[in-house]
């Protein structure tokens, strides 16, 4: 059944049509109602927004630029092509925005220990920075496989006052290093915040940040009214746990008008066993507290996800996504490892703005779509993480040795 | 009369449940193991449901799930033990323990079904709480499955009355705040939990999650109707593969609560 309106969800218990919920274990569960309670008095709060509103312009740098992309537009000869700048956000990339938020709700509560887990490290980073910044002592759980491959990340989380702990267990990624953190968050639930970093995990957390990400899709209404004098044609937007996509749908889910393009990382292909796909590749399941789409076999065990991308390298997605993927109100499609290595490169060339390897799946489709759409149809790309991370991963799939 | 509810109407000592993982370390050990419980002094069998993620679980349980998966166990074979366990012992409880994803996969109302069908009396699915088990409840109603319930220190009054209505069997009292395998808890902080549930409920409750030595056991067992003993009796299969010690450790447990 189509829905008469997609932004009325989820319900009051976290349910996006089917998906969502709280899967968690008894220990957890008090914990959850009262993280709900807490978010939902802040909601309310004058006091909360003014100061969260108050740190994202002059701690984060927002509202984030919208920037025409001529050289992009010109080249692949289509749709006028945008970018949403999130990348330029303090810690450059998107996942500030519910870092800050969900910190201000943990304050409220009382607590006085930040735990969270990270892939990239770019969530893990954020959260290591506004722990810095509010004096709260930061764990992250990180995959020992990810350390491996992101170490300026770690180093930087290590300056930042943050204990970086290595997850053996699996297959050391992300998903490893989330089930680590909710035994950790299972051990510590007095006095401890689990600082999620994607729009997953038990309700509220898909809500919460997806509420703190709105502000891409919001800012981004207004930019464009004010530069066009009307709303966008198309929105294109990476997906791991789908942080950065929902924050910039969400806004406009009921704008019928407004196509949205939700990229999954394909890794070596889609038909594959070795990509990161969950709605293209995965089927319905339960994990990390919602039910949602997620890579696993017929025995219901979750296989393991792969991308060049360690911040897309997570075999499940946000249950809003597992929604919206159902009621067909967003297209979700996927490219390649290679192809998202190409997007990396031309994006750098032609706009002289290097792009992480996550949004370098997004320019990916754009190059794709671009081409095929006329010249007055308006797209705009979320460029939610800058680069600079990726260079080492990038020298080295192109044969570049930069370490010496 | 189910057999959970004919152990506790027969014992005037509280009840020893051990957990095992099924197929760990491969399907025929798993088996021969399972079949020595009863004769070792188990009242209560739980078989864990091997699943890639265990969330609640510690070191010990997660490599335990690891060791089945990477032998070839699946949903299929944990059922085929117990049908096999059935031929020859058809007192002794088995309660399957897991998590909701595998079950969902095979389907959970014919999941319940053919559990109950191979012989199994009750399932706990550690991620699925009351709020999210309307299907799997319905089924295991009809099939005469019993679910068993956690409860946690965490657990405040309001939710335990509303754990307390959907429960059957036995309630399981996880004592300590943390996952499987971690320290013992504190006598003196869980005693007033209990009696707050036993005021409420005359469902027989267990202790489990940090029990590891008959010491542990038997000052559980002072306070509640039954103890479960998992980890430290998953590690002594992980490091002897010998039966006759986890029989050995099995009647240690036992004799404590006599």
């Amino acid at each position: 059944m189509k829905a008469n309106s997609y932004q009325n969800q989820p319900d009051e218990r976290g349910h996006f049509g089917p998906y969502g919920g709280r899967y968690v274990a008894e220990t957890l569960m008090p914990l959850i109602l009262e993280v709900e309670k807490a978010y939902n008095a802040a909601k309310e709060d004058p006091a909360f927004w003014a100061e969260l509103e108050e740190l994202q312009r002059d701690y984060v740098g927002r509202p984030s630029p919208l920037y025409f992309a001529k050289s992009a537009t010109e080249e692949l000869g289509g749709a006028k092509i945008y970018f949403k700048r999130d990348e330029l956000n303090h810690t450059g990339a998107h996942k500030i925005n519910h870092c800050l938020g969900q910190i201000l709700v943990a304050k409220r509560m009382g607590k006085t220990r930040i735990i969270c887990e990270t892939g990239a490290g770019q969530h893990g980073v954020a959260t290591a920075t506004v722990c810095a910044l509010f004096d709260l002592p930061c764990t992250v759980f990180m995959g020992a496989t990810d350390i491996e491959r992101q170490a300026p990340n770690v180093f930087r989380m290590k300056l930042l006052g943050a204990e970086v702990r290595a997850v053996d267990s699996g297959s050391g990624t992300l998903k490893d290093a989330m089930n680590e953190a909710l035994r950790d968050w299972v051990t510590n639930v007095h006095d401890t915040f689990y600082l999620i970093g994607t729009v997953a995990g038990p309700h509220p957390f898909p809500q919460m940040v997806r509420d703190f990400q709105s502000i891409i899709g919001t800012e981004l209404k207004e930019q464009m009214m004010e530069r066009e004098g009307r709303l966008p044609d198309s929105l294109v937007a990476c997906i791991g746990g789908g942080s950065n996509a929902m924050g910039l749908f969400h806004p406009f889910l009921n704008d019928a008008d407004v196509q949205m393009y939700g990229v999954e990382a394909g890794g070596h292909g889609v038909d594959t066993d070795q990509h990161a796909a969950s709605l293209n590749g995965g089927k319905p399941g339960v994990l990390h507290g919602m039910l949602s789409y997620f890579l696993q076999n017929d025995d219901g065990q979750i296989t393991e996800a792969h991308s060049i991308s360690a911040g897309l390298d997570y075999p499940g997605i946000g249950p809003e996504h597992a929604w919206l993927f159902d009621q067909k109100r967003v297209n979700y499609v996927s490219v390649t490892d290679q192809e998202a290595l190409d997007a990396f490169q031309a994006c750098t060339k032609l706009e002289g703005i290097i792009p992480a390897l996550e949004p370098s799946h997004a320019f990916a489709h754009v190059m794709k779509l671009a081409p095929t759409l006329p010249k007055d149809h308006i797209l705009v790309m979320n460029m939610c993480g800058r680069g600079d991370k990726d260079i080492f991963t990038v020298a080295e799939k192109l044969g570049v040795n930069i370490e010496s | 009369m189910s057999r959970i509810e004919t152990v506790f109407a027969n014992l005037d000592r509280p009840a020893l449940i051990t957990f095992i993982m099924a197929g760990d370390p491969d399907a025929q050990t798993s088996m021969d193991v399972l079949k020595s419980l009863p004769d070792a002094g188990a009242d209560i069998i739980e078989l864990g449901m091997p699943f890639t993620d265990p969330m609640a679980d510690g070191p010990v349980i997660q490599l335990a799930g690891g060791r089945a998966l990477n032998a070839g166990a699946n949903m299929n074979q944990t059922l085929q033990m117990v049908r096999d366990f059935r031929t020859d012992n058809d007192t002794t409880p088995i309660v399957l323990m897991g998590y909701y994803n595998p079950v969902m996969q095979y389907g959970a109302e014919k999941f319940v079904n053919d559990a109950a069908d191979a012989g199994v009396d009750g399932l706990i699915i550690v991620d699925l709480p009351p709020e999210e088990a309307d299907e799997t409840l319905k089924a295991a109603k009809a099939k005469g499955i019993d679910i068993i319930r956690l409860i946690t220190p965490t657990t405040t009054n309001e939710r335990l009355s509303k754990i307390i209505d959907g429960a059957s069997g036995f309630l399981y009292y996880v004592s300590i705040t943390g996952v499987t395998g971690a320290a013992s808890a504190d006598l003196n902080a869980i005693k007033p939990h209990i009696e707050e549930i036993k005021g409420q409920t005359d469902i027989p409750v267990a202790i489990g999650f940090g029990i590891k030595t008959p010491e542990d056991a038997k000052n559980m067992g002072e306070l509640a109707d039954a103890v479960v003993v998992g980890s430290s009796i998953v590690n002594t299969i992980a490091e002897s593969r010998d039966i006759s010690k986890v029989s050995d450790q099995v009647k240690g447990l036992a004799g404590a609560l006599k």
